[in-house]
This record gives C-alpha cells, structure tokens and sequence, in this order.
C-alpha cells in the first residue's frame, strides 16, 4: 500500500534525552576500529578543543536510527518494516558528538513518493542538545519494496 | 587528485562487534539462516558499518576526528562477509572534487568489494588541513 503523500513536512514531537556516555564512543570507535586518541583519550579530545572524547562521524545513527521508530513504526504512516531498506544516509554536522552531550532528535517526514511498485521514504532528524544547540542534521531515506 | 587507497578487512566477528556497539541486531547481518530467507546469498554488513569504514577513511584523509563537515552516501550493492577468518575486504579510495576559499575540501569517494562498488554518490565534505 502506498505511503499518503499527506504526511510530507509532518514534524513529530521531540525525542527523550541520549546521553551520550565515553564508554559507548569508546566502545562504537573500537567496534569500526577507529583508534585516534581523540576517540579514547579525554585528554586528547581537549588537545583539540572538545571538552571529551569526539564521537566518530556516523555515532549519531545510533540516536537518529532509535528516534526514527517514531516514523518508521507511527500506525498512521504504515511503513511495513518487513520490506524496508536503507537507502541513503547522510549527516551535515555542526560539531562533533562528544561525550556527555544530551542530544534530543526532532524527526520531520521530507519526502513521500513512489516508482517503479517501490515506495521511497526521506526523513530529517534534527539532532540538537536538551539546551537546543544544533549538533547535526541526519537524512536516511528508505526503500519500502513493493509486493513481489 | 586521488587520495590513497585504504583497505578495510571485515569478518562475522566485526559485524557482531558492531550490532553490539550499535543497537542494530538485524539478523541478516549475523545469521545466515535468516539472510537466504530474505534472498540474499547470505550473512551482509551493516550499511551503517560500511559507511562507518569509509568514514574512519575520511577522517584519515583529513588528518583530524573531528574534520568532516558533511558525509552522504547511497547504498547500492551488499557486502558478503563469509564464515571464515578471513571474511571480505573493502576498499576505499577518494578523489578531491573541490577546494573552496572558506576552507573546505569535497571528496568524491568511492568504495568497492571484490572489485563491484558497494556505495555510490558516496561524497564528504572535510575542513582543508592547515
């Protein structure tokens, strides 16, 4: 069934808080083997300028991809997760995640569409700390494949 | 200009390191039984940890963690990681698209396995080392 277009530009509420802990970057940076100091070593991330360790660059999909239930699993929308992929997937930082962020995802429905018997699904997670700076802007747009 | 080549190995051991370490406990990417019912041919990574691999590559490139401004990708071909010690290999490799005036640096990247691309319109955008 396809999605209703009409849920394009639908904003839902704000996510609860994530609190971003030193030993989940430490332990995401160890499981892709990315071993900069500044990942692991608070001391490090300060010779940068960060007040703790610095997430690597796709950490927030584990707070977006959480977050994103709210859309992919709204009753109203009908998304059937069985025939999801991901698609696309893309992040515009405005710093990086560090260690003791609060970040809150603020989840917008972009685009609607369908092509080809496939349904295509773009969503926008606003991903900001519980004091309302901007951290990162994150797109993942998903292919709900049509009955075969 | 190209970058040089950076070539990641991936075993199931990886995979299951990295659904622990990120919450995503799909089975197709740990149980075979489950990645041939949906029709693949068998175990898969993560997106996600592939896009984390080519990331770590960026972030290499750019001689800085915290140095990506932008990074997008489209996941277009599963990567197969076999049941053995060895499991697969994938390789990225970037050209510069652009150096602007305000001090960024696009990158056209592209990563393969076993020769077929696994990600296309793969671009990152990098603040220019000093």
């Amino acid at each position: 069934m396809p999605l209703d277009p009409s849920f394009v530009g639908r904003t839902y509420p704000p996510t609860a808080p994530y609190q971003v802990g030193r030993e989940k970057i430490r332990e995401f940076a160890s499981a892709i083997g990315a071993t900069d100091p500044a990942h692991h070593d608070p001391e490090a991330a300060r010779a940068l300028g960060h007040p703790d360790v610095v997430a690597p660059p796709t950490f927030p999909v584990i707070v977006t991809m959480a977050a994103s239930s709210q859309i992919i699993e709204d009753p109203a929308l009908g998304v059937d997760y069985s025939r999801l992929v991901h698609g696309d997937q893309r992040f515009a930082y405005t710093r990086p995640v560090v260690a003791g962020d609060e970040l809150v995802c603020t989840n917008t429905i972009e685009d609607v569409s369908a092509r080809g018997g496939h349904g295509f699904l773009t969503t926008r997670t606003d991903v900001s700390t519980v004091g309302g700076e901007p951290v990162v802007a994150v797109w993942a747009r998903y292919v709900i494949r049509g009955e075969a | 200009m190209e970058l040089p080549a950076q070539t990641f190995q991936v075993t199931r051991a990886d995979l299951v390191r990295y659904a622990g370490a990120s919450g995503d406990f799909n089975p197709i990417h740990w149980s075979d039984r489950v990645a041939t019912t949906v029709g693949l041919p068998g175990v898969i990574a993560h997106g996600m940890f592939t896009m984390a691999l080519v990331g770590r590559a960026v972030t290499e490139w750019a001689g800085s963690p915290d140095a990506v401004v932008e990074y997008g990708v489209r996941f277009t071909r599963p990567v197969v990681v076999p049941d053995d010690d060895q499991g697969t290999e994938i390789e990225v490799t970037a050209r510069v698209r652009e150096v602007t005036e305000d001090g960024l640096t696009r990158l056209e990247v592209t990563a393969t396995c076993l020769g077929e691309k696994v990600l296309s319109q793969a671009r990152a955008t990098i603040r220019t080392a000093r």
